[in-house]
Formats: structure tokens, C-alpha cells, sequence
């Protein structure tokens, strides 16, 4: 294959530094001791320090992580069910319908997905706040988790199952002895994706959430239209770590376990 | 497999797609024909085709047809020029890292980038040009939305161009063929599928988009995601909301029928494989 040259090179280094400009931006900038983003006056840890002290900025911080982790556990429990319920449905059209409805909440916009829960929440009389916020992270959550187990699914051979039944295992054991073990990988994707969906979501969460819950999205927001603030760009700096740990970890598992793919483990 | 399996499994996931698929559609367009004061009217889709709607929707249109059309001129290359590198799974993952970073950082980012005293207008004043106002135009905010979008343009595209058998292309040089007819003639229409789920997720967002407009453009950009925020969350007229989001529902099913319409070239692909 053809190596690229210096021109190209060139391209994709301008494309890298557009990307990640405006993140080391802001992470450059958290350490000044002035006011705004602009001038750099000295150096100094002052809004990091901010942020830890700032109780309502770190419940807020809290609130956000425990609604991702707990939404991306149960919409990855749902999703892995529902995965199964379509891998093994018969009627090749009811599949496909359900499969369509599967991508709706995909494809639709943050705002339509907002605003028609906040429609149904008021209807069904849930009160808005950790509970409506936590119900639409695991509903828009789990149609993702579907996609990314469906494949694990159609890689499997069914000659697997009625190996497994013919040996005497009951149906419980193929799905957790067989089944369960083997769409491993995708599990962990869609259970990763939830997360950082959860994390990452500001519009739905805009319609949903009431007065008294906010997560970190929905803070940023309020605070970035009240103005500059470097205690933003010091949460930013920390995210971006963790963001990165995260990414690393990721790859990790997701290489960990390509290697057993061909053969059930234990 | 055995049907009372089945029927377990179903049951939480079924109770899902009535619950959040089915239902929250059904209650959008429900709502959409009632006023204000809660009286069944038809007056929603009679002023949603009024001048003030029309237009709105016009330049929602053009807002997003821009940023995609921008997103896609900026990653086609990248992602051909990736596919080319010796590591290109780990240049890959550097480019989806942004993409990981809140939404919101990344536009408060732009805020000071694009600020009278920030870097860019440093930077205008230094080439002589002097200092210009940057935040809250259209140019902002579709340059801040492509920003955005971009690391979910070259992914498709990335993943469809990695696939591309690499002989093709070589057979079309020995062949004859210049660099831009194998282009126009093998790569482009072989990766199309690729362009297209780009488009698909960068053009429907892209007509939703109201925290950037609201954060970037400063209002100057109303987009149909900007207006169906308005009605929700500021005037309470849900009943112009819903309507809104009716149509907005209607446009998303319009493009993935245009842009998902061809799996056939996509099975067509695997089998070239």
C-alpha cells in the first residue's frame, strides 16, 4: 500500500490539533491564577482546590455517577434480554418490527426523546427529578446495549445450545452456562456505552430533571451561560483524566477478551 | 429455541418498547392538537405552516445541511488518510477520545477560544486583520456543531474504507484508471454506505442542536431543537412543541429512509470480501 505524504501528514496533524485544541484549552487554563481565559497569570492548584470544596458542586458530581452506573447496570440487564427475546424470535417480520423500534430512541433527537418523556412522566404522575432523570438514562440506554449484543448473538452457533441440552442441561444452564458466557464481550460493550451515554447526556436530561436534581451536564450548561468560570475548566481537567482512564480501561477488557472468543470459558 | 424461554425474556424488554418507544411518540402527536389551554384544536399545524415556522424550518435545514456537508469535507480525508497509517486503530481511538469529553466542556471551550480577548482574535490581530466578533454568528455556531460532529463522521467512514478490498483499487490503477476516476468510479461508491450512517448521525442531531445555539450562537440561530425547547421548558405551550416535534419526527424517518435505503450495496460489499 501506498505511504502517505508529508502533505497528508500534514492534514491529519491539523485535523488532531483542531480535535484536541479547545480540551488542552481548557485544561491549560484551569491552572491560572487570573480570573478569565485569557490572560495566564501564574500558576496555581486554587480551582481544583474549588472544586473539592464546592459540597453542592460534588454532590451534583455523585448524583451523575450513580445514575450512570445505575442506569447502564440495569439497561444492560434489560438490554441482554431483549437481545436474546429477538435473537430467538421466529417470525422473521415481527423480528425485523422490533428491531425498527429498537433504533427509534437511537436515531431520534435528545430533544424529542426529552420532551416526550417529560410529557409521559407528567402523565403517569412520576415526579420529576433522580427517578425520572435515572428511568430515561436506562431507557435510552438499552436500545444500545441491544446492538452491541445482537452480534455476539448471530456469532454463536446454535449447534452450541443443542449440544448443551442434548448433554442435560436445563435451559436455565444453557443461559448461563452457555449463552451468557459467550456474548461476554458484547455485555461489557453495551455496558460501557451506557455509561458513557448516562455521562455524557445533556438534553434529556434538561427536560426531565426538576428544581432540585441536576447532574453534572445540566450544571455545566447553567453555569457556562452565567459566564466564565474556572472551577468549569478545573472539573474539565479531571474529567478529562478520568475520561482517559476510562478509555484505556475499556480497551483493555475489550482486548482482554478477544482472546477466549473461540470457546466457552470455565 | 423453546417458546416459554422466550416469553420470560420478552417480558421487561417488551414493557420497554411500549413504555418508551411506543407510548412517548403516540403522546408527542397526541399532544400536538391541543392549544395552550388544553382545548382540542387543530391550530398547532395551521400555525406551524405560518411564515414564522416555515422559515424556521427553512434555515434548520440549511443550518444542517451546512455542518453536515462540512463535517463530512473534513472527514472523508481523515479517515481515507487514517485507513493509511501504520497504527490506525490507535490514531482511531485518538480521535474518538474527544468525542468521549462532555458535550458541554467542549462548547464552554469554544466560549473563550472564540471570545473578544481569546486566542483566535489574538490571532486575528496579530496577521492584521484586528479583532473581529466571532462568538454568537453563524459561523460559530457551524463551525463549533462540525467540531462536534466530526469524530462521528469518520467513524462510518473510517470502518467502510478499512473493508474496501485494497486489490479493487489496485486493479483499477493497472487498469488505466486515474487516481480521481478510481475514486469517483471504485472508492466512493464502494464506501457510500459509510458516507451515508455519517450523514445520518450528524444531520439529525444537527436539526435538534439547541444548547450550542443557545450557548455559541446566542440566539441568533434558531434551530427546530431550539424552538421545541422554547415551547416546552420557556412558554409551556406544549401543544406547539409536540407539533414541532411531529414534524421534526417526521424529517428524522425521512432521512433514514434516504440515507439507510441500501443495505443491498452493503451486502454486496461483504461478499466482495
Amino acid at each position: 500500500m501506498k505511504r502517505i505524504n508529508n502533505l497528508q501528514k500534514l492534514y491529519l496533524i491539523a485535523v488532531f490539533i483542531i480535535l484536541y485544541a479547545p480540551i488542552f484549552y481548557l485544561i491549560f487554563y484551569s491552572f491560572n491564577s487570573g480570573g478569565g481565559m485569557s490572560h495566564f497569570e501564574s500558576f496555581t492548584w486554587e480551582h481544583y482546590a474549588a472544586v473539592f470544596e464546592d459540597k453542592r458542586l460534588i454532590i451534583i458530581v455523585l448524583n451523575t455517577v450513580i445514575i450512570a452506573l445505575l442506569s447502564a447496570l440495569l439497561s444492560t440487564a434489560i438490554g441482554v434480554l431483549g437481545a436474546m427475546a429477538i435473537h430467538f424470535m421466529r417470525n422473521k417480520g415481527m423480528r425485523n418490527a422490533v428491531l425498527s423500534l429498537n433504533t427509534i430512541l437511537i436515531v431520534s433527537p435528545d430533544v424529542i426523546i426529552g420532551a416526550s418523556f417529560l410529557i409521559l412522566f407528567t402523565m403517569i404522575g412520576v415526579k420529576l427529578g433522580f427517578a425520572s432523570v435515572l428511568i430515561s438514562h436506562i431507557a435510552f440506554s438499552i436500545p444500545i446495549v441491544v446492538i452491541m449484543v445482537l452480534p455476539k448473538l448471530q456469532e454463536m452457533s446454535s449447534s452450541l445450545i443443542d449440544a448443551a441440552l442434548d448433554l442435560g442441561a436445563s435451559r436455565r444452564d444453557v443461559v448461563t452456562r452457555v449463552i451468557l458466557p459467550f456474548i461476554q464481550p458484547g455485555i461489557f460493550a453495551g455496558f460501557f456505552l451506557a455509561l458513557t451515554y448516562s455521562l455524557d447526556d445533556f438534553a434529556v436530561t434538561f427536560f426531565v430533571t426538576g428544581n432540585g436534581f441536576s447532574t453534572l451536564s445540566v450544571e455545566i450548561y447553567s453555569m457556562a451561560r452565567a459566564g466564565i468560570t474556572l472551577t468549569i475548566n478545573a472539573l474539565s481537567g479531571l474529567i478529562f483524566v478520568i475520561t482517559v482512564i476510562l478509555v484505556l480501561g475499556y480497551y483493555a477488557i475489550s482486548n482482554r477478551t478477544k482472546m477466549p472468543l473461540t470457546g466457552v470459558k470455565k | 429455541m423453546n417458546k416459554g424461554l422466550q416469553r420470560i425474556y420478552m417480558l421487561p424488554y417488551a414493557l420497554w418498547i411500549v413504555l418508551f418507544v411506543v407510548a412517548p411518540i403516540a403522546l408527542v402527536l397526541y399532544y400536538s392538537f391541543f392549544d395552550i389551554t388544553g382545548h382540542f384544536t387543530l391550530s398547532n399545524y395551521k400555525s406551524f405552516f405560518s411564515s414564522t415556522y416555515l422559515t424556521l424550518t427553512i434555515s434548520s435545514f440549511w443550518y444542517a445541511l451546512l455542518i453536515t456537508f462540512f463535517a463530512l469535507l473534513v472527514s472523508y480525508p481523515t479517515a481515507y488518510l487514517l485507513t493509511k497509517t501504520k497504527h490506525k486503530q490507535l490514531w482511531l481511538l485518538l480521535i474518538i477520545i474527544p468525542s468521549w469529553i462532555n458535550l458541554l466542556l467542549k462548547t464552554y471551550a469554544f466560549i473563550g477560544l472564540m471570545g473578544l480577548y481569546g486566542p483566535l482574535n489574538a490571532f486575528l490581530e496579530a496577521i492584521g486583520i484586528g479583532k473581529q466578533q466571532i462568538l454568537f454568528t453563524d459561523f460559530s455556531f457551524v463551525f463549533v456543531s462540525v467540531y462536534i460532529f466530526i469524530p462521528f463522521m469518520i467513524l462510518p467512514i473510517f470502518n467502510a474504507l478499512d473493508k474496501l478490498n485494497p486489490a479493487l483499487i489496485d486493479s483499477s490503477r493497472d487498469l488505466g484508471a486515474s487516481s480521481w476516476t478510481t475514486f469517483r468510479r471504485v472508492i466512493w461508491p464502494l464506501t457510500l454506505n459509510g458516507v451515508k450512517s455519517g450523514v445520518q448521525v450528524v444531520f439529525i442531531p444537527a436539526l435538534s442542536l439547541f444548547m450550542i445555539t443557545r450557548l455559541i450562537a446566542g440566539n441568533k440561530v434558531i434551530t427546530l431543537g431550539t424552538a421545541i425547547e422554547q415551547q416546552f421548558l420557556v412558554t409551556q405551550n406544549w401543544g406547539m412543541g409536540s407539533t414541532i416535534a411531529v414534524f421534526l419526527i417526521l424529517f428524522m424517518f425521512i432521512v433514514m429512509v434516504i440515507t439507510g435505503g441500501s443495505d443491498k450495496g452493503a451486502s454486496v460489499n461483504e461478499k466482495n470480501k
